[in-house]
C-alpha cells in the first residue's frame, strides 16, 4: 500500500461544527488563535480600527459622515466613497500579494515555508477575489459614478437612491470578506471557486460560503448600478448631446454597463446554483448524481471574460480623455474609437472558452475561440494607434496623468501580445495555469486597469476637491509602481517558461529561487508605490491651500470642467447646451459666457438611510447563512424586504432648490472661463 | 505552412526573444522552450512563430510611443502642432488593416496548428524527420488523478504504479485520463501540453519523448491542500530498460483491485512511489464511472437508467434494484427491469438510442508490437 509520508491534509481545523439552533456553526474554535500570523493581523487591525473610530468620535465627525456621506445620494459623494473603499481594499489585497511573494521567495530557496497550504491557498484566493471585486470594480464604478453625470451635463444619476443602495451592497460584500479573515476562514479554492473543489464534499468549511454570499450580495449592487448608469446616459444627456457628441469616457461607461447588465446576472445565477449545491443538496456541479462541473466553468467564464472588459473599457475611456487634454489636441479618430468600443463589447461574449482550452474540446471549437480572441486585439490595437496619433503633432505636457498613460501604452502592449499568444490553443496547452499566465493577466490588469486608475485619480482629483495632488509623491508612486511591476512580473514570465505552475506553495527545485527573489524585490518596489500614493493623498490634503486650482486646471475639453471644482451638489447652475464634441472646448473657443442670472428652481433628491439599512440587514442575512444561523438569516431577509417596502412608501424624497439659493451658491464659486 | 520545420529560424527567434534575460537565464532551464518531446517542441515553435508575427505590429507601437512622446513634448517648439487634426482616412485604414492582416495570418496558423496538435489526435510523427512506424501502436497509459497522487495503469502489461511512470523513447504514448476527485490537469512539460482530468469523464492526450532521461510531471491545476506535492517522475527508457521496469513492477505483490483502489483513494500528501503487480479486470471502467466502491451505481448504468425513462417515481425508491446490475455486462437486464413492456424490442431500442455500452476493454491481452 502506498503510504503517505505526511498527512497534513486534515491537521488544520476544518470548520464543520455541528449546527446549534441558536449559534449555528459559531463557536470558540472558529477564531484563528492557532495562527499567530492571523492573530497578529487581527490585533493590529482592531487597534487601527478602534483608533479611527476613536478619532472620529473625538472629532465629532459621525454626524457629518452620516448626513453628508453615508446617507448621501449625490453621485459625486458616492463615487468618492467607492474610491475610498477601493483604496482601503487595495491595501488588503496587496498585503496578500506581499505574503505570497515572500512565501514563494523563501520557499523556493528552501529557507522557510511559513504559510501552510491551508493558509496560503486562502491567501491567493482572497487576493484574487478582493483585487477584482473589491478593488478594481469599486475603482471603475467610482469613476463612472463621479465623472459620467458631469460629462453629460446631468445633475445626478437617474436613480439616486439606487446608487446609494448599490454602494452599500458592495460594502456589504466587503464586510463579509473582511470578516472571513478573523471569523472562520475564507475559501481555499482559487478566485473563481471551481467545483467540485468548491462543493460541499471537498470544501466542507465556511470559506466558500463567505465567498458565495459576499459576491452574490455585491453582485446585486453591481447589476443595479449598471442599470442606473445606462438609464442615466440614455435619458439624461444635456440638450444637444447626441450619441456621437458624447465624450469617449461616457461611451465607455455606456458600453461597460451594458456588459455589466448582460453578464452579472450570469454570475449571480451561477453562484446561486453553487449555493444550492452547498445548502440544498442539489447536484448541479457535483461529481456524481448527474452533476457537471464543466457547466460551472463555462458559466463562470461567460461572466468572467466580459468582466475583464468591464474593468478595462472604462480605463480606455479615461485614457481617451487624458491623451487629448495633455496633447492639447482633439482625439484622433473619435468615430473609430466608438466603434472599437462597441466591437469589443460584442466580441467579449464570444471568447470565454479560451480560459479552458485544456478541457478537451475539439480542435474546431478551440480554434474558433482562439481566433475570436485574437480578433479582439484588432479594435484594441486600433485604440492604441488612435492614442498615438492623438499625440502626433500635439504639445504633450507630462503631468502625472499623462505619464501614467505612457507607462500604460508600453506595458499594456506587451501584456496584449502575451495574451494573443495564450489565445493560440497549442501554445496555451503548455502555458495554461503557469506563472506565464499569471504574469500575463497582471500585465494587462496592473499595466491597464491599475495604471489607468492612478491616471484617472491624478486627473480628476482637482475636479473633485478643488486642489491638485502633490507631484513629488505622485512621481514616487509612479516610479514605484511602474518599475516594481516590471521587476515583479517579468521573472514570472520566465518562470512560466520554466514550467512553474501558479498557486504552488512548496518547491523541490531551488533553481527558481533567484527569479522568485527578483519578483519579491519587485513587490517591495510596488509597496513603495502604494505607500507613496497614500502619502500623496495626505500631503495633498495638508497642502491644499497651496495646491488650490480653479474649475478647469488642465485646460480640458469636456463638460465636467465647465463647472466649479468641487462642483456644487447640483453640478450645473444652468443645464449646458451642447453643440459639438468636446463641448467645453467648443464653449471656450466660442467665448461662451456662463449666464449670471435667469436661475430656475432645481429639482434634487433627498438623502436617505434606506440603502444603508437594507444593506446592513442583508449583511446580517449573509453572515447568518454562512454560519447556518437560520433564524437570524430569516430575520435579515424579512427585515431587508420589509424595509425595502417601507422605503417605497416614503414620499418625501425630493425638493426644489430655489433660484435665489442657486444664485447664492453660484456667486460663491463661479467657474473660471479662461480669457481666450 | 512549414512552421514545424526550420530549427535555425527557431533558434534565431528564440535568441531574439530571450536575449534580454540571457544573462539571468544562464542558470535557468526553460523546459517549455526546450522540451525533450516532439509534440512539446512543436508547441514551443508555435510560441516563437506567433510571437515573431505579433512583433511586426508591437515593435512599431512601442517605438512610436517613445518617439511621439519625445518628439511632441510641450517644450519642443520645433515639432509641428496641429490641434484640429483628428481624422485621416488613410491612417485609419492602416491602423485597422495591418493588425487585421496579422491576425488573419495568426488565425491561419492557429487553425492549422490547433488541428495538427489536437491532443486527441494520434501522432503522425515521432520527430520532424521520422514518421510513426505503422506497425507500432501507441503505448496505452490510463491516468487517474487522486487526492493528491497520480495512478498510472498500463493495460497492455496489466500493471499499475503510483507517482512514477515510464515510457519507451520514440514510441508514441496515448494517455486516457480521469479523476476520482476534483478537477485536475496533467502536465509533463518535456513531453506534451497539459489536459484536464475530470471525474466521471475521460480525456485523452497523445505525446512522445525523444530522448532518454527522467522528466518531471505534475498536477498543473490547483486542486487543494496537497497540490504542490502532487508530482511524479517520468522515465524515458529504451525497450530493454522498459521491459526491465515493467518486470520490476509486475514483481510487486499487491494487486490493484477494487479494495486496494478504495484504500489508495483516501486523501494523502507527498506519496512515495508504489507498484501494483497486477490490475483487476474492468477496473478502469469502474474508476471512470465512479463505482469502484460498493456504494454507488455506475455512471454509465445510471445514464442508461435515465435514458430508459428513469423508472419514474418508483425509481426513486427502487434505486437498490439497479445496484449490482451492470449495463456493460448485460444491457438487456436493465431494460427488462425498467421497460418490461418493450423487452421484446430491447436490442433494437438500445442500439437506436446509442446506448450499447462501450466496448469492454481487453485488459489483460497484450497488444502486438
Amino acid at each position: 500500500m502506498a503510504t503517505a509520508t505526511e498527512t497534513t491534509a486534515h491537521s488544520f481545523p476544518d470548520i464543520t461544527n455541528p449546527v446549534n439552533w441558536f449559534w449555528g456553526k459559531l463557536s470558540w474554535d472558529i477564531f484563528p488563535f492557532y495562527d499567530p500570523l492571523i492573530l497578529g493581523t487581527f490585533l493590529v487591525t482592531m487597534a487601527l480600527g478602534l483608533g479611527i473610530v476613536g478619532w472620529l468620535t473625538y472629532k465629532r465627525l459621525w454626524g457629518y459622515l452620516w448626513t453628508e456621506w453615508f446617507t448621501s445620494v449625490d453621485h459625486k459623494k458616492i463615487g468618492i466613497m467607492y474610491m475610498v473603499l477601493a483604496t482601503v481594499m487595495l491595501i488588503r489585497g496587496f498585503s496578500d500579494a506581499i505574503l505570497m511573494r515572500i512565501h514563494q521567495a523563501l520557499a523556493s530557496a528552501g529557507v522557510l515555508e511559513f504559510l501552510p497550504p491551508y493558509h496560503y491557498d486562502q491567501v491567493f484566493t482572497a487576493h484574487g477575489v478582493i483585487m477584482i471585486f473589491f478593488v478594481a470594480m469599486p475603482f471603475i464604478t467610482g469613476f463612472m459614478n463621479y465623472v459620467m453625470p458631469l460629462q453629460i451635463g446631468a445633475r445626478d444619476v437617474a436613480f439616486p437612491f439606487l446608487n446609494n443602495f448599490s454602494f452599500w451592497l458592495t460594502f456589504s460584500g466587503v464586510v463579509l470578506v473582511m470578516l472571513s479573515l478573523f471569523v472562520g476562514e475564507f475559501a481555499a479554492t482559487g478566485w473563481l471557486a471551481f467545483p467540485p473543489l468548491s462543493g460541499l464534499e471537498f470544501s466542507p468549511g465556511v470559506g466558500v460560503d463567505y465567498y458565495l454570499w459576499s459576491l452574490n450580495i455585491a453582485g446585486i449592487g453591481t447589476t443595479l448600478s449598471g442599470i442606473n448608469l445606462i438609464v442615466t446616459i440614455v435619458k439624461m444627456r444635456a440638450p444637444g448631446m447626441t450619441w456621437m457628441k458624447m465624450p469617449i469616457f461616457t461611451w465607455s461607461t455606456l458600453v461597460t454597463n451594458i456588459l455589466i447588465v448582460a453578464s452579472f446576472p450570469v454570475l449571480t445565477a451561477t453562484l446561486a446554483l453553487l449555493t444550492a449545491d452547498r445548502y440544498l443538496g442539489t447536484h448541479f456541479f457535483t461529481n456524481d448524481m448527474g452533476g457537471n462541473a464543466m457547466m460551472y466553468i463555462n458559466l463562470i467564464w461567460i461572466w468572467g471574460h466580459p468582466e475583464v472588459y468591464i474593468l478595462i473599457l472604462p480605463i480606455f475611456g479615461i485614457f481617451s480623455e487624458i491623451v487629448p487634454t495633455f496633447s492639447r489636441k482633439r482625439l484622433f479618430g473619435y468615430t473609430s474609437m466608438v466603434y472599437a468600443l462597441c466591437v469589443i463589447m460584442i466580441l467579449s461574449y464570444l471568447v470565454w472558452l479560451h480560459h479552458f482550452f485544456t478541457m478537451g474540446a475539439g480542435a474546431d471549437v478551440n480554434s474558433f475561440f482562439g481566433i475570436t480572441t485574437m480578433i479582439i486585439s484588432i479594435p484594441t490595437g486600433a485604440k492604441l494607434f488612435n492614442w498615438l496619433f492623438t499625440m502626433y503633432k500635439g504639445r504633450i505636457k507630462f503631468e502625472l496623468p499623462m505619464m501614467w498613460v505612457i507607462a500604460f501604452m508600453i506595458t499594456f502592449t506587451i501584456g496584449g501580445m502575451t495574451g494573443v499568444l495564450l489565445a493560440v490553443p497549442p501554445a496555451d496547452y503548455v502555458l495554461h495555469n503557469s506563472l506565464f499566465l499569471v504574469a500575463h493577466f497582471h500585465n494587462v490588469i496592473i499595466g491597464g486597469v491599475v495604471f489607468g486608475v492612478f491616471a484617472g485619480i491624478n486627473y480628476w482629483w482637482p475636479k473633485a476637491f478643488g486642489f491638485h495632488m502633490n507631484k513629488f509623491w505622485g512621481l514616487v508612486s509612479f516610479y514605484g509602481w511602474v518599475g516594481g511591476f516590471w521587476f515583479a512580473f517579468m521573472p514570472l514570465y520566465i518562470l512560466g517558461l520554466m514550467g512553474v505552475t501558479r498557486r504552488l506553495s512548496q518547491f523541490e527545485d531551488t533553481s527558481y529561487a533567484l527569479l522568485f527573489g527578483i519578483a519579491a524585490l519587485g513587490v517591495a518596489m510596488i509597496a513603495v508605490g502604494v505607500v507613496a500614493f497614500i502619502i500623496q493623498i495626505f500631503v495633498s490634503i495638508r497642502d491644499r491651500a497651496a495646491l488650490a486650482c480653479d474649475g478647469d486646471p488642465w485646460n480640458a475639453r469636456t463638460l465636467e470642467w465647465s463647472t466649479s471644482s468641487p462642483p456644487p451638489y447640483y453640478n450645473f447652475s444652468h443645464v449646458p447646451n451642447v453643440y459639438a464634441l468636446d463641448a467645453w472646448d467648443h464653449m471656450k473657443a466660442h467665448n461662451a459666457e456662463d449666464p449670471q442670472d435667469d436661475y430656475v428652481a432645481i429639482h434634487m433628491p433627498k438623502r436617505t438611510a434606506s440603502g444603508l439599512v437594507i444593506s446592513a440587514l442583508m449583511t446580517v442575512m449573509g453572515f447568518a447563512m454562512i454560519w447556518h444561523i437560520w433564524w437570524l438569516a430569516l430575520v435579515g431577509f424579512i427585515g431587508s424586504v420589509a424595509y425595502g417596502i417601507y422605503h417605497t412608501f416614503d414620499y418625501d424624497r425630493d425638493f426644489y432648490l430655489q433660484p435665489d439659493e442657486v444664485r447664492a451658491i453660484a456667486n460663491g464659486r463661479r467657474p473660471v472661463v479662461p480669457a481666450e | 505552412m512549414s512552421f514545424f520545420q526550420p530549427r535555425t529560424s527557431r533558434r534565431i527567434g528564440r535568441f531574439g526573444l530571450l536575449a534580454l534575460g540571457a544573462l539571468a537565464l544562464s542558470g535557468c532551464n526553460l523546459v517549455v522552450m526546450n522540451p525533450a518531446g516532439d509534440v512539446a517542441s512543436q508547441q514551443a515553435d508555435l510560441i516563437i512563430y506567433a510571437t515573431v508575427l505579433m512583433l511586426i505590429v508591437i515593435v512599431p507601437v512601442l517605438a512610436l510611443t517613445v518617439f511621439f512622446a519625445i518628439r511632441y513634448r510641450a517644450d519642443n517648439e520645433e515639432a509641428a502642432y496641429d490641434p484640429e487634426w483628428d481624422h485621416s482616412v488613410s491612417l485609419e485604414i492602416v491602423v485597422w488593416s495591418v493588425p487585421l492582416a496579422i491576425i488573419i495570418c495568426l488565425a491561419g496558423l492557429t487553425w492549422v496548428a490547433t488541428h495538427r496538435l489536437d491532443p486527441y489526435r494520434d501522432l503522425p510523427r515521432i520527430t520532424a524527420t521520422k514518421a510513426v512506424d505503422e506497425n507500432v501502436t501507441p503505448l496505452q497509459v490510463q491516468v487517474v488523478a487522486l487526492d493528491w497522487k497520480w495512478l498510472f495503469i498500463y493495460p497492455e502489461y496489466n500493471i499499475a504504479t503510483v507517482n512514477e511512470m515510464a515510457v519507451i523513447v520514440d514510441r508514441p504514448v496515448e494517455f486516457k485520463l480521469t479523476s476520482t476527485t476534483v478537477m485536475n490537469a496533467f502536465y509533463i512539460p518535456d513531453m506534451v501540453g497539459m489536459i484536464y482530468a475530470m471525474a466521471g469523464m475521460e480525456t485523452e492526450l497523445n505525446g512522445v519523448l525523444n530522448s532518454p532521461g527522467t522528466y518531471a510531471g505534475f498536477a498543473s491545476h490547483y486542486n487543494g491542500a496537497g497540490f504542490s506535492r502532487m508530482r511524479f517522475d517520468v522515465k524515458a527508457l529504451d525497450e530493454a530498460g522498459f521491459d526491465e521496469w515493467t518486470a520490476q513492477v509486475a514483481g510487486a505483490e499487491q494487486p490493484l483491485d477494487r479494495e486496494s483502489f478504495v484504500q489508495l483513494e483516501q486523501p494523502s500528501i507527498d506519496n512515495d512511489v508504489h507498484y501494483y503487480g497486477s490490475v483487476q479486470d474492468g477496473l478502469w471502467q469502474r474508476i471512470l464511472n465512479m463505482c469502484v466502491g460498493d456504494d454507488k451505481l455506475c455512471m454509465n448504468d445510471m445514464m442508461m437508467v435515465d435514458a430508459l425513462g428513469g423508472g419514474g417515481i418508483d425509481g426513486l425508491y427502487n434505486r437498490e434494484l439497479y445496484r449490482g446490475l451492470c449495463s456493460a455486462d448485460n444491457p438487456e437486464g436493465m431494460f427488462a427491469i425498467l421497460r418490461p413492456d418493450l423487452s421484446d424490442r430491447a436490442t433494437d431500442i438500445t442500439a437506436a438510442m446509442d446506448l450499447l455500452p462501450p466496448e469492454t476493454p481487453q485488459m489483460s491481452v497484450p497488444r502486438e508490437n
